[in-house]
């Protein structure tokens, strides 16, 4: 177990799976309260475009990875304010937008040189094992800036969030926050790709945020527990990965997550069959 | 430039003439569930199934079996689970959360069946993204097999269908039995993500899916005329985006996503203006 931590490509794992997986935990839960799940599935289409397209480009992956799903979020919560948008709209542009990205990859195989199936399938399903230091440093800071940001909004997000009339007629500044949310959630999702590709980055936003839901009602605790949540996929997926090298570290990653939610939604029906609880509080 | 000759060229190679076979096969059975799926707004439902079927046809491939029997088995197994879902409780959000859950972590279990069948991550791609090449004559006739039997239960119950997905509450005083017109429809739907994701590829299933339907309903309020319309522009879509695919260098998801959400695109901006000059008249 100690023995794992001498290898630097798994510190370089930890330092940059801790600081992501934190950081969509705690989007996540506003995301699953706010109902915009629908938003992390657009991001992680324009991610995957993004990202090849600059590859296609020549340059940094990470640039139009952030450029892609910054602008997109931030777009989103800008049009968010008048209807959403039906999902025939959403699932036909996405889909196109997810042809673009071939598009991009086609382009890429053709003038670049070395490596390129392996960055296709990196950007999909992610790489966190062969995370560089330098880039393993950037994304935590990154992460951890983002992290910053979001608890200073966290109050009047929450306001806005559960009772928007009201947290408007407070003073809150609702129009402003929506836009900034989502530009953060396309930031996170930029970081969270990094770790288990653009593919499987819904599902580090939503499965902590809703088994944190299940749990707990309360606000501050169930955000609290959602980045724990994601924390312990991230942990826990790394070192399943690390002992079964079989088991590419997004798919371990994915499987913890999406079983703390089966866990936490099946729970009140394991409680059911003891006898009845004094108080029913979940 | 030759059409007759470009043509004739394609003809002539079997691969191509299998890969045309399967995609208008496709095609007609996508268009005319498409068109139900998207009256009975289930699209979501039809892309999950999609993703479901990725991790069947890469675990199928894995054990050595035909690609075809994964997508087919996973797909209708994932319907008859969708359908026995009871009805649903809890808020639309945490729903949405519990569907995105389900996607990443079927998108995960896929790539780890790839990861296991070493050598194969190439073929990757053309299960996400989609193919024109290696389309067997087996497959052909399992395409033809499922695509009919599903296009002759549809017009069996295509009334009682209709009449449920317009006005269930009115149907089932009528005595229709709903529940049952629902789970088979997914059923249906099942086997037409199934046969889409063979040409599409499990992420672009939309194109054919949904992007003709929605180009039907702004063009047409009537179901037969609609249904009509659906098919002819996903068929028209395939074959046209099978050929250029030949011709270009750019894959075939590329092509079929552009064109399909080209038609939908031109027959919203003919809704909008025919609108317009009506009001004008009027």
């Amino acid at each position: 177990m100690i023995a794992m931590f001498s290898h630097p490509f798994i510190q370089h794992a930890f330092l940059a799976g801790t600081a992501i997986a934190l950081l969509s935990g705690l989007v996540g839960y506003f995301v699953v309260l706010r109902g915009q799940v629908f938003a992390g599935d657009a991001l992680s289409h324009v991610a995957y475009a993004g990202a090849l397209a600059a590859l296609a480009a020549g340059v940094d992956l990470r640039l139009g990875l952030f450029a892609a799903t910054i602008a997109v979020g931030v777009a989103l919560g800008l049009l968010g304010g008048r209807g959403v948008a039906d999902d025939v709209v959403i699932g036909t542009v996405f889909a196109w937008v997810l042809g673009l990205g071939v598009f991009f990859l086609a382009l890429y195989t053709a003038h670049g040189s070395t490596g390129n199936g392996a960055a296709n399938v990196n950007v999909l399903f992610g790489s966190i094992f062969g995370i560089s230091f330098g880039a393993a440093v950037v994304a935590a800071l990154i992460a951890a800036g983002l992290i910053a940001v979001l608890l200073m909004i966290a109050r009047p997000l929450l306001f806005a969030s559960i009772d928007p009339v009201v947290a408007a007629a407070r003073g809150v500044p609702v129009r402003l926050l929506g836009p900034l949310f989502l530009g953060i959630v396309g930031a996170s999702a930029a970081e969270a790709s990094q770790a288990v590709g653009a593919l499987l980055l819904f599902g580090l936003l939503a499965a902590p945020a809703a088994a944190a839901q299940r749990l707990t009602d309360r606000p501050w605790p169930a955000l609290a527990l959602s980045g724990g949540l994601a924390v312990g996929a991230m942990w826990l997926g790394l070192w399943v990965s690390y002992v079964v090298p079989q088991l590419p570290p997004s798919f371990a990653i994915m499987s913890v997550a999406a079983a703390e939610y089966a866990l936490a939604a099946i729970r009140p029906r394991l409680l059911a069959t003891h006898a009845h609880r004094v108080d029913d509080t979940p | 430039m030759n059409l007759v000759e470009d043509v004739r060229l394609l003809l002539s190679y079997p691969f191509m003439v299998n890969a045309l076979r399967a995609g208008t096969i496709v095609a007609v059975v996508a268009g005319a569930i498409g068109y139900f799926m998207v009256l009975r707004r289930e699209s979501f439902a039809g892309h999950t199934l999609a993703v479901i079927g990725f991790p069947g046809a890469a675990g199928a491939t894995w054990l050595g079996i035909n690609a075809a029997f994964g997508y087919f088995g996973f797909c209708i197994a994932g319907a008859l689970v969708i359908a026995a879902i009871p009805a649903r409780h809890g808020g639309h959000s945490e729903e949405s959360a519990a569907i995105g859950t389900v996607q990443a972590m079927a998108l995960a279990a896929g790539f780890l069946f790839v990861s296991l069948y070493k050598g194969f991550l190439s073929g990757l791609n053309s299960l996400l993204f989609g193919t024109i090449i290696g389309v067997t004559d087996d497959q052909v006739v399992v395409l033809a097999v499922a695509g009919g039997a599903c296009l002759l239960v549809l017009v069996a119950m295509a009334r009682p269908l209709l009449f449920v997905s317009i006005d269930p509450a009115v149907a089932a005083a009528r005595g229709v039995p709903v529940r049952l017109v629902n789970g088979a429809f997914l059923i249906l739907l099942g086997v037409a993500a199934a046969g889409t994701s063979q040409v599409t590829g499990s992420l672009l299933v939309f194109a054919l899916l949904v992007a003709p339907a929605a180009t039907a309903t702004r063009l047409t309020a009537s179901p037969a005329v609609g249904v009509l319309i659906s098919v002819a522009v996903a068929v028209l879509v395939t074959l046209i985006g099978e050929a250029i695919a030949y011709f270009s260098p750019y894959p075939i998801g590329f092509w079929v996503t552009s064109l399909a959400f080209g038609c939908y695109l031109l027959a919203t901006g003919y809704r909008a203006i025919a609108d317009r000059t009506r009001v004008r008249t009027a």
